[in-house]
Protein backbone atom coordinates (compact mmCIF):
# COMPACT_ATOMS: atom_id res chain seq x y z
CA UNK A 1 0.00 0.00 0.00
CA UNK A 2 2.69 2.42 1.07
CA UNK A 3 4.76 1.40 -1.90
CA UNK A 4 1.84 2.11 -4.18
CA UNK A 5 1.31 5.54 -2.61
CA UNK A 6 4.97 6.48 -2.88
CA UNK A 7 5.30 5.33 -6.44
CA UNK A 8 2.13 7.15 -7.41
CA UNK A 9 3.42 10.32 -5.76
CA UNK A 10 6.78 9.93 -7.50
CA UNK A 11 5.05 9.49 -10.79
CA UNK A 12 2.94 12.61 -10.27
CA UNK A 13 6.03 14.65 -9.39
CA UNK A 14 7.92 13.30 -12.40
CA UNK A 15 5.05 14.03 -14.75
CA UNK A 16 4.71 17.52 -13.32
CA UNK A 17 8.40 18.23 -13.76
CA UNK A 18 8.44 17.04 -17.34
CA UNK A 19 5.35 19.14 -18.06
CA UNK A 20 7.13 22.23 -16.69
CA UNK A 21 10.21 21.45 -18.77
CA UNK A 22 8.11 20.87 -21.86
CA UNK A 23 6.31 24.10 -21.15
CA UNK A 24 9.55 26.07 -20.99
CA UNK A 25 10.74 24.44 -24.19
CA UNK A 26 7.50 25.10 -26.06
CA UNK A 27 7.52 28.74 -24.85
CA UNK A 28 10.90 29.19 -26.49
CA UNK A 29 9.61 27.58 -29.69
CA UNK A 30 6.48 29.72 -29.62
CA UNK A 31 8.62 32.83 -29.20
CA UNK A 32 10.56 31.89 -32.33
CA UNK A 33 7.33 31.28 -34.23
CA UNK A 34 5.99 34.67 -33.15
CA UNK A 35 9.22 36.37 -34.17
CA UNK A 36 9.16 34.97 -37.69
CA UNK A 37 5.45 35.69 -38.01
CA UNK A 38 6.29 39.24 -37.01
CA UNK A 39 8.83 39.34 -39.81
CA UNK A 40 6.13 38.14 -42.23
CA UNK A 41 3.81 40.83 -40.88
CA UNK A 42 6.44 43.47 -41.62
CA UNK A 43 6.62 42.17 -45.19
CA UNK A 44 2.84 42.24 -45.52
CA UNK A 45 2.54 45.77 -44.14
CA UNK A 46 5.13 47.25 -46.46
CA UNK A 47 3.88 45.24 -49.44
CA UNK A 48 0.45 46.63 -48.61
CA UNK A 49 1.72 50.20 -48.93
CA UNK A 50 3.23 49.40 -52.34
CA UNK A 51 0.31 47.21 -53.43
CA UNK A 52 -2.30 49.86 -52.66
CA UNK A 53 -0.49 52.15 -55.11
CA UNK A 54 0.00 49.36 -57.65
CA UNK A 55 -3.72 48.56 -57.59
CA UNK A 56 -4.70 52.23 -57.79
CA UNK A 57 -6.39 52.26 -54.37
CA UNK A 58 -4.24 55.20 -53.29
CA UNK A 59 -2.33 57.80 -55.29
CA UNK A 60 1.30 57.09 -56.14
CA UNK A 61 3.66 58.72 -53.65
CA UNK A 62 7.32 58.29 -54.56
CA UNK A 63 8.66 58.97 -51.06
CA UNK A 64 6.24 56.60 -49.30
CA UNK A 65 6.86 53.92 -51.93
CA UNK A 66 10.62 54.27 -51.54
CA UNK A 67 10.35 54.02 -47.75
CA UNK A 68 8.25 50.86 -47.96
CA UNK A 69 10.59 49.28 -50.49
CA UNK A 70 13.63 50.13 -48.35
CA UNK A 71 11.86 48.45 -45.42
CA UNK A 72 11.41 45.30 -47.51
CA UNK A 73 15.13 45.27 -48.18
CA UNK A 74 15.85 45.72 -44.47
CA UNK A 75 13.41 43.00 -43.39
CA UNK A 76 14.68 40.54 -45.99
CA UNK A 77 18.20 41.22 -44.72
CA UNK A 78 17.46 40.07 -41.16
CA UNK A 79 19.40 37.03 -40.02
CA UNK A 80 16.51 34.67 -39.28
CA UNK A 81 18.45 31.59 -38.15
CA UNK A 82 17.23 31.59 -34.54
CA UNK A 83 13.61 32.12 -35.63
CA UNK A 84 13.48 28.64 -37.18
CA UNK A 85 14.51 26.24 -34.40
CA UNK A 86 14.25 22.49 -34.89
CA UNK A 87 10.84 21.28 -33.74
CA UNK A 88 8.91 24.44 -34.62
CA UNK A 89 7.14 22.89 -37.62
CA UNK A 90 3.41 22.38 -38.08
CA UNK A 91 3.48 18.66 -37.30
CA UNK A 92 5.35 19.23 -34.01
CA UNK A 93 3.32 22.14 -32.64
CA UNK A 94 0.22 24.29 -32.96
CA UNK A 95 0.20 27.85 -34.19
CA UNK A 96 2.44 27.51 -37.24
CA UNK A 97 2.00 26.43 -40.84
CA UNK A 98 5.72 25.88 -41.41
CA UNK A 99 6.19 22.45 -42.98
CA UNK A 100 8.76 20.03 -41.60
CA UNK A 101 10.35 19.94 -45.09
CA UNK A 102 11.95 23.30 -44.28
CA UNK A 103 14.40 21.60 -41.94
CA UNK A 104 15.39 18.95 -44.44
CA UNK A 105 15.88 21.47 -47.27
CA UNK A 106 17.71 24.36 -45.67
CA UNK A 107 19.87 25.17 -48.75
CA UNK A 108 16.74 25.50 -50.90
CA UNK A 109 14.98 27.57 -48.24
CA UNK A 110 18.02 29.81 -48.15
CA UNK A 111 17.98 30.16 -51.94
CA UNK A 112 14.31 31.12 -51.87
CA UNK A 113 14.97 33.66 -49.12
CA UNK A 114 17.77 35.01 -51.30
CA UNK A 115 15.32 35.38 -54.19
CA UNK A 116 13.04 37.36 -51.89
CA UNK A 117 15.92 39.67 -50.97
CA UNK A 118 16.75 40.16 -54.66
CA UNK A 119 13.14 40.98 -55.53
CA UNK A 120 13.12 43.50 -52.65
CA UNK A 121 16.27 45.16 -53.93
CA UNK A 122 14.71 45.35 -57.40
CA UNK A 123 11.63 46.96 -55.87
CA UNK A 124 13.78 49.48 -54.00
CA UNK A 125 15.39 50.43 -57.32
CA UNK A 126 11.97 50.82 -58.97
CA UNK A 127 9.53 52.10 -56.36
CA UNK A 128 10.76 55.69 -56.18
CA UNK A 129 10.98 56.33 -59.92
CA UNK A 130 7.40 55.97 -61.17
CA UNK A 131 4.18 53.96 -60.76
CA UNK A 132 4.71 51.73 -63.80
CA UNK A 133 8.10 50.58 -62.48
CA UNK A 134 6.57 49.88 -59.08
CA UNK A 135 3.75 47.88 -60.64
CA UNK A 136 6.20 45.83 -62.70
CA UNK A 137 8.26 44.99 -59.60
CA UNK A 138 5.24 43.66 -57.66
CA UNK A 139 4.92 40.48 -59.73
CA UNK A 140 8.44 39.16 -59.00
CA UNK A 141 7.92 39.92 -55.31
CA UNK A 142 4.70 37.92 -55.31
CA UNK A 143 6.50 35.13 -57.11
CA UNK A 144 9.25 35.09 -54.49
CA UNK A 145 6.72 34.92 -51.63
CA UNK A 146 4.72 32.24 -53.42
CA UNK A 147 7.74 30.08 -54.27
CA UNK A 148 8.50 29.52 -50.61
CA UNK A 149 4.86 29.27 -49.51
CA UNK A 150 4.18 26.70 -52.22
CA UNK A 151 6.90 24.39 -51.02
CA UNK A 152 7.05 25.05 -47.32
CA UNK A 153 3.78 26.41 -45.92
CA UNK A 154 0.83 24.12 -45.28
CA UNK A 155 -2.79 25.20 -45.56
CA UNK B 1 -41.62 -21.26 -63.05
CA UNK B 2 -40.17 -21.44 -66.52
CA UNK B 3 -41.87 -18.17 -67.21
CA UNK B 4 -40.27 -16.52 -64.15
CA UNK B 5 -36.85 -17.78 -65.23
CA UNK B 6 -37.45 -16.37 -68.72
CA UNK B 7 -38.41 -12.99 -67.28
CA UNK B 8 -35.38 -13.01 -65.02
CA UNK B 9 -33.09 -13.86 -67.94
CA UNK B 10 -34.51 -10.98 -69.94
CA UNK B 11 -34.06 -8.60 -66.98
CA UNK B 12 -30.45 -9.70 -66.46
CA UNK B 13 -29.70 -9.29 -70.16
CA UNK B 14 -31.37 -5.88 -70.17
CA UNK B 15 -29.30 -4.92 -67.14
CA UNK B 16 -26.08 -6.06 -68.79
CA UNK B 17 -27.02 -4.22 -71.96
CA UNK B 18 -27.74 -1.06 -69.95
CA UNK B 19 -24.42 -1.41 -68.08
CA UNK B 20 -22.63 -1.98 -71.37
CA UNK B 21 -24.30 1.03 -72.98
CA UNK B 22 -23.93 3.38 -70.01
CA UNK B 23 -20.30 2.52 -69.32
CA UNK B 24 -19.11 2.36 -72.94
CA UNK B 25 -16.40 4.94 -73.74
CA UNK B 26 -17.81 7.81 -75.83
CA UNK B 27 -16.10 9.78 -78.58
CA UNK B 28 -16.12 13.42 -79.67
CA UNK B 29 -17.84 14.29 -82.95
CA UNK B 30 -14.98 14.02 -85.42
CA UNK B 31 -16.84 16.36 -87.76
CA UNK B 32 -16.25 19.29 -85.38
CA UNK B 33 -12.47 18.88 -85.66
CA UNK B 34 -12.19 18.52 -89.41
CA UNK B 35 -10.36 21.26 -91.35
CA UNK B 36 -9.32 23.23 -88.25
CA UNK B 37 -6.21 25.40 -88.72
CA UNK B 38 -4.31 25.32 -85.44
CA UNK B 39 -2.61 28.29 -83.81
CA UNK B 40 0.09 27.38 -81.30
CA UNK B 41 0.21 30.92 -79.87
CA UNK B 42 -3.40 30.70 -78.80
CA UNK B 43 -2.62 27.15 -77.71
CA UNK B 44 -0.10 28.54 -75.22
CA UNK B 45 -2.83 30.63 -73.59
CA UNK B 46 -5.18 27.65 -73.49
CA UNK B 47 -2.37 25.57 -72.00
CA UNK B 48 -1.66 28.02 -69.19
CA UNK B 49 -5.32 28.75 -68.50
CA UNK B 50 -6.04 25.01 -68.33
CA UNK B 51 -3.17 24.50 -65.89
CA UNK B 52 -1.75 21.41 -67.65
CA UNK B 53 1.78 21.88 -66.32
CA UNK B 54 0.65 22.30 -62.71
CA UNK B 55 -0.12 18.57 -62.54
CA UNK B 56 1.90 17.07 -65.39
CA UNK B 57 5.31 18.72 -64.86
CA UNK B 58 7.74 16.72 -62.72
CA UNK B 59 7.32 17.07 -58.94
CA UNK B 60 8.70 20.43 -57.70
CA UNK B 61 9.52 21.61 -61.24
CA UNK B 62 9.77 25.38 -61.65
CA UNK B 63 6.99 27.03 -63.66
CA UNK B 64 8.27 27.97 -67.12
CA UNK B 65 6.73 28.97 -70.46
CA UNK B 66 7.61 25.67 -72.16
CA UNK B 67 7.63 22.94 -69.49
CA UNK B 68 8.63 19.29 -69.83
CA UNK B 69 5.47 17.34 -69.00
CA UNK B 70 7.23 14.36 -67.46
CA UNK B 71 4.47 13.45 -65.00
CA UNK B 72 5.09 11.83 -61.64
CA UNK B 73 3.22 14.15 -59.27
CA UNK B 74 0.92 12.24 -56.91
CA UNK B 75 -2.65 13.17 -55.98
CA UNK B 76 -4.16 11.48 -52.92
CA UNK B 77 -7.94 11.01 -52.92
CA UNK B 78 -10.62 9.05 -51.09
CA UNK B 79 -10.39 6.43 -53.86
CA UNK B 80 -6.63 5.96 -54.04
CA UNK B 81 -3.55 7.89 -55.10
CA UNK B 82 -3.33 9.02 -58.70
CA UNK B 83 -0.02 9.62 -60.45
CA UNK B 84 0.06 12.16 -63.28
CA UNK B 85 1.31 10.52 -66.49
CA UNK B 86 3.90 11.71 -68.99
CA UNK B 87 2.04 13.83 -71.56
CA UNK B 88 5.12 15.22 -73.30
CA UNK B 89 5.40 14.70 -77.09
CA UNK B 90 7.58 11.58 -76.66
CA UNK B 91 6.04 9.03 -79.10
CA UNK B 92 6.60 6.06 -76.76
CA UNK B 93 6.19 7.34 -73.22
CA UNK B 94 4.20 10.50 -73.93
CA UNK B 95 1.39 11.42 -76.30
CA UNK B 96 3.43 12.43 -79.33
CA UNK B 97 1.84 9.84 -81.61
CA UNK B 98 -1.76 10.86 -80.96
CA UNK B 99 -4.12 12.22 -83.60
CA UNK B 100 -6.18 15.32 -82.88
CA UNK B 101 -9.28 13.16 -82.37
CA UNK B 102 -7.46 10.90 -79.90
CA UNK B 103 -6.25 14.00 -78.07
CA UNK B 104 -9.78 15.48 -78.02
CA UNK B 105 -11.25 12.20 -76.74
CA UNK B 106 -8.68 12.16 -73.95
CA UNK B 107 -9.21 15.69 -72.70
CA UNK B 108 -12.93 16.07 -73.43
CA UNK B 109 -14.34 12.56 -72.97
CA UNK B 110 -11.74 11.12 -70.59
CA UNK B 111 -11.08 8.21 -72.94
CA UNK B 112 -7.65 6.91 -73.96
CA UNK B 113 -6.71 6.04 -77.57
CA UNK B 114 -7.26 2.35 -76.75
CA UNK B 115 -10.71 3.03 -75.36
CA UNK B 116 -10.13 2.98 -71.58
CA UNK B 117 -11.74 5.48 -69.22
CA UNK B 118 -9.48 7.92 -67.42
CA UNK B 119 -10.01 8.68 -63.73
CA UNK B 120 -11.66 12.05 -63.13
CA UNK B 121 -8.59 13.29 -61.23
CA UNK B 122 -8.00 14.47 -64.81
CA UNK B 123 -10.57 17.29 -65.15
CA UNK B 124 -12.05 16.24 -68.49
CA UNK B 125 -15.58 17.07 -67.34
CA UNK B 126 -14.42 20.72 -67.34
CA UNK B 127 -12.38 20.48 -70.55
CA UNK B 128 -15.46 18.95 -72.22
CA UNK B 129 -16.67 22.56 -72.55
CA UNK B 130 -13.63 23.66 -74.56
CA UNK B 131 -14.17 24.78 -78.14
CA UNK B 132 -12.79 22.41 -80.81
CA UNK B 133 -10.56 25.28 -82.00
CA UNK B 134 -8.98 25.65 -78.55
CA UNK B 135 -8.46 21.87 -78.39
CA UNK B 136 -6.65 21.95 -81.75
CA UNK B 137 -4.57 24.97 -80.72
CA UNK B 138 -3.67 23.35 -77.41
CA UNK B 139 -2.43 20.23 -79.20
CA UNK B 140 -0.37 22.35 -81.59
CA UNK B 141 1.32 24.04 -78.62
CA UNK B 142 1.88 20.81 -76.68
CA UNK B 143 3.36 19.14 -79.77
CA UNK B 144 6.17 21.71 -79.59
CA UNK B 145 7.07 21.19 -75.93
CA UNK B 146 10.24 19.24 -75.05
CA UNK B 147 9.84 15.44 -74.93
CA UNK B 148 10.58 13.25 -71.91
CA UNK B 149 11.28 9.51 -72.10
CA UNK B 150 10.34 8.89 -68.47
CA UNK B 151 7.71 6.10 -68.31
CA UNK B 152 4.36 6.92 -66.68
CA UNK B 153 3.75 5.29 -63.29
CA UNK B 154 0.60 3.27 -62.50
CA UNK B 155 -2.06 4.74 -60.20
CA UNK B 156 -2.33 3.29 -56.70
CA UNK B 157 -6.04 2.50 -56.70
CA UNK B 158 -7.65 -0.55 -55.05
CA UNK B 159 -10.77 -2.59 -55.77
CA UNK B 160 -13.41 -1.73 -56.91
CA UNK B 161 -12.12 1.60 -58.20
CA UNK B 162 -9.45 -0.16 -60.26
CA UNK B 163 -12.14 -1.44 -62.64
CA UNK B 164 -12.05 1.39 -65.15
CA UNK B 165 -15.21 0.32 -66.90
CA UNK B 166 -17.19 1.52 -63.86
CA UNK B 167 -15.94 5.03 -64.57
CA UNK B 168 -18.39 5.05 -67.46
CA UNK B 169 -21.11 5.00 -64.79
CA UNK B 170 -19.41 7.87 -62.97
CA UNK B 171 -19.39 9.89 -66.17
CA UNK B 172 -23.03 9.00 -66.80
CA UNK B 173 -23.90 10.43 -63.38
CA UNK B 174 -21.62 13.47 -63.25
CA UNK B 175 -20.42 14.59 -66.67
CA UNK B 176 -22.64 17.20 -68.28
CA UNK B 177 -22.66 19.34 -71.40
CA UNK B 178 -24.40 22.11 -69.47
CA UNK B 179 -22.70 25.11 -67.91
CA UNK B 180 -23.08 25.52 -64.14
CA UNK B 181 -23.96 29.20 -64.58
CA UNK B 182 -26.63 28.88 -67.24
CA UNK B 183 -26.97 32.51 -68.30
CA UNK B 184 -24.33 35.20 -68.78
CA UNK B 185 -25.24 38.75 -69.78
CA UNK B 186 -22.00 40.24 -71.09
CA UNK B 187 -19.10 39.08 -73.28
CA UNK B 188 -16.84 39.49 -70.25
CA UNK B 189 -18.96 37.16 -68.11
CA UNK B 190 -19.14 34.72 -71.01
CA UNK B 191 -15.34 34.71 -71.24
CA UNK B 192 -15.07 34.43 -67.45
CA UNK B 193 -17.38 31.42 -67.44
CA UNK B 194 -15.36 29.78 -70.21
CA UNK B 195 -12.12 30.35 -68.30
CA UNK B 196 -13.46 29.19 -64.92
CA UNK B 197 -15.72 26.31 -65.95
CA UNK B 198 -13.97 24.98 -69.08
CA UNK B 199 -10.26 25.77 -68.83
CA UNK B 200 -9.08 26.65 -65.32
CA UNK B 201 -11.41 24.04 -63.74
CA UNK B 202 -11.60 26.03 -60.50
CA UNK B 203 -14.53 23.90 -59.34
CA UNK B 204 -12.38 20.77 -59.11
CA UNK B 205 -10.82 22.02 -55.88
CA UNK B 206 -13.13 24.82 -54.72
CA UNK B 207 -16.45 22.94 -54.98
CA UNK B 208 -17.39 20.22 -52.47
CA UNK B 209 -17.88 16.66 -53.73
CA UNK B 210 -20.46 14.02 -52.85
CA UNK B 211 -19.66 10.50 -51.59
CA UNK B 212 -19.02 9.26 -55.13
CA UNK B 213 -16.65 12.13 -55.93
CA UNK B 214 -19.12 14.08 -58.06
CA UNK B 215 -19.09 17.88 -57.79
CA UNK B 216 -21.99 19.34 -55.81
CA UNK B 217 -22.91 21.97 -58.35
CA UNK B 218 -25.56 23.49 -56.09
CA UNK B 219 -22.65 24.51 -53.81
CA UNK B 220 -20.52 25.78 -56.70
CA UNK B 221 -17.17 27.28 -55.59
CA UNK B 222 -18.22 27.47 -51.93
CA UNK B 223 -15.14 25.65 -50.67
CA UNK B 224 -14.17 22.05 -50.03
CA UNK B 225 -11.78 19.71 -48.28
CA UNK B 226 -9.07 18.09 -50.38
CA UNK B 227 -7.02 15.11 -49.20
CA UNK B 228 -3.38 16.18 -49.22
CA UNK B 229 -4.23 19.85 -49.55
CA UNK B 230 -6.56 20.44 -46.59
CA UNK B 231 -9.32 23.00 -46.46
CA UNK B 232 -9.82 24.82 -49.77
CA UNK B 233 -11.51 28.20 -49.28
CA UNK B 234 -14.81 29.13 -50.85
CA UNK B 235 -14.47 31.84 -53.49
CA UNK B 236 -18.13 32.56 -54.27
CA UNK B 237 -19.28 35.94 -52.92
CA UNK B 238 -21.18 34.17 -50.12
CA UNK B 239 -17.80 32.95 -48.80
CA UNK B 240 -15.33 35.67 -49.82
CA UNK B 241 -15.80 39.45 -49.85
CA UNK B 242 -12.91 40.44 -52.13
CA UNK B 243 -13.56 43.04 -54.82
CA UNK B 244 -13.17 42.36 -58.55
CA UNK B 245 -9.83 44.20 -58.40
CA UNK B 246 -8.69 42.14 -55.40
CA UNK B 247 -9.47 38.89 -57.21
CA UNK B 248 -7.75 39.92 -60.43
CA UNK B 249 -4.69 41.20 -58.56
CA UNK B 250 -4.46 37.99 -56.56
CA UNK B 251 -4.50 35.95 -59.76
CA UNK B 252 -1.75 38.16 -61.19
CA UNK B 253 0.62 38.40 -58.21
CA UNK B 254 -0.58 35.93 -55.58
CA UNK B 255 -1.13 38.74 -53.07
CA UNK B 256 -4.33 38.67 -51.00
CA UNK B 257 -5.94 42.00 -50.03
CA UNK B 258 -3.99 41.74 -46.74
CA UNK B 259 -0.77 41.11 -48.67
CA UNK B 260 -0.40 37.61 -47.46
CA UNK B 261 0.54 35.45 -50.42
CA UNK B 262 -0.93 32.37 -52.04
CA UNK B 263 0.33 29.03 -50.77
CA UNK B 264 0.00 25.35 -51.60
CA UNK B 265 -1.42 24.25 -54.94
CA UNK B 266 -2.86 27.73 -55.54
CA UNK B 267 0.64 29.06 -56.24
CA UNK B 268 0.59 26.93 -59.42
CA UNK B 269 -2.66 28.58 -60.44
CA UNK B 270 -1.23 32.06 -59.88
CA UNK B 271 1.83 31.17 -61.97
CA UNK B 272 -0.53 30.15 -64.78
CA UNK B 273 -2.93 33.06 -64.45
CA UNK B 274 -0.06 35.57 -64.45
CA UNK B 275 0.69 34.38 -68.01
CA UNK B 276 -2.80 35.33 -69.27
CA UNK B 277 -3.87 38.74 -70.57
CA UNK B 278 -5.15 41.15 -67.92
CA UNK B 279 -8.59 41.06 -69.55
CA UNK B 280 -8.83 37.32 -68.84
CA UNK B 281 -8.04 37.76 -65.14
CA UNK B 282 -10.64 40.54 -64.99
CA UNK B 283 -13.17 38.25 -66.71
CA UNK B 284 -12.56 35.49 -64.14
CA UNK B 285 -13.00 38.01 -61.33
CA UNK B 286 -16.21 39.34 -62.88
CA UNK B 287 -17.61 35.82 -63.22
CA UNK B 288 -16.80 34.98 -59.60
CA UNK B 289 -18.35 38.20 -58.29
CA UNK B 290 -21.50 37.51 -60.31
CA UNK B 291 -22.03 34.11 -58.65
CA UNK B 292 -24.99 33.82 -56.27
Amino acid sequence: MTFKLISTAALVVALGASAVMADGHSKALMGAVKARQGQMQLYAHNLGVLGAMAKGDVAYDAAAAQAAADNLVAVSGLNAMTMWPQGSDSTSMEGTRAKAEIWSNFPDVGAKAGAMAEASVAMAAAAGSDLASLQAAMGPLGGACGACHKAYRSK
Amino acid sequence: MARIIRVLCVLVLAGLAAFYFVTAPKSVEAELFRDLQSNADNGALVFHAAGCASCHAAPKAEAVDHPILTGGQTFPSDFGTFVAPNISPDPTHGIGGWTLIEFANAIQKGVSPDGAHYYPAFPYTAYAHMTPQDVADLKAFMDRLPASDTPSQPHQVGFPFNIRRTLGGWKFLFASDDWVVTSVDTPELDRGRYLVEALAHCGECHTPRNALGGLQKNAWLTGAFLPGEGKVPGIAPSELDWSVEDLAYYLETGFTPDFDSAGGAMTHVVENMARLPETDRAAIAAYIKALP
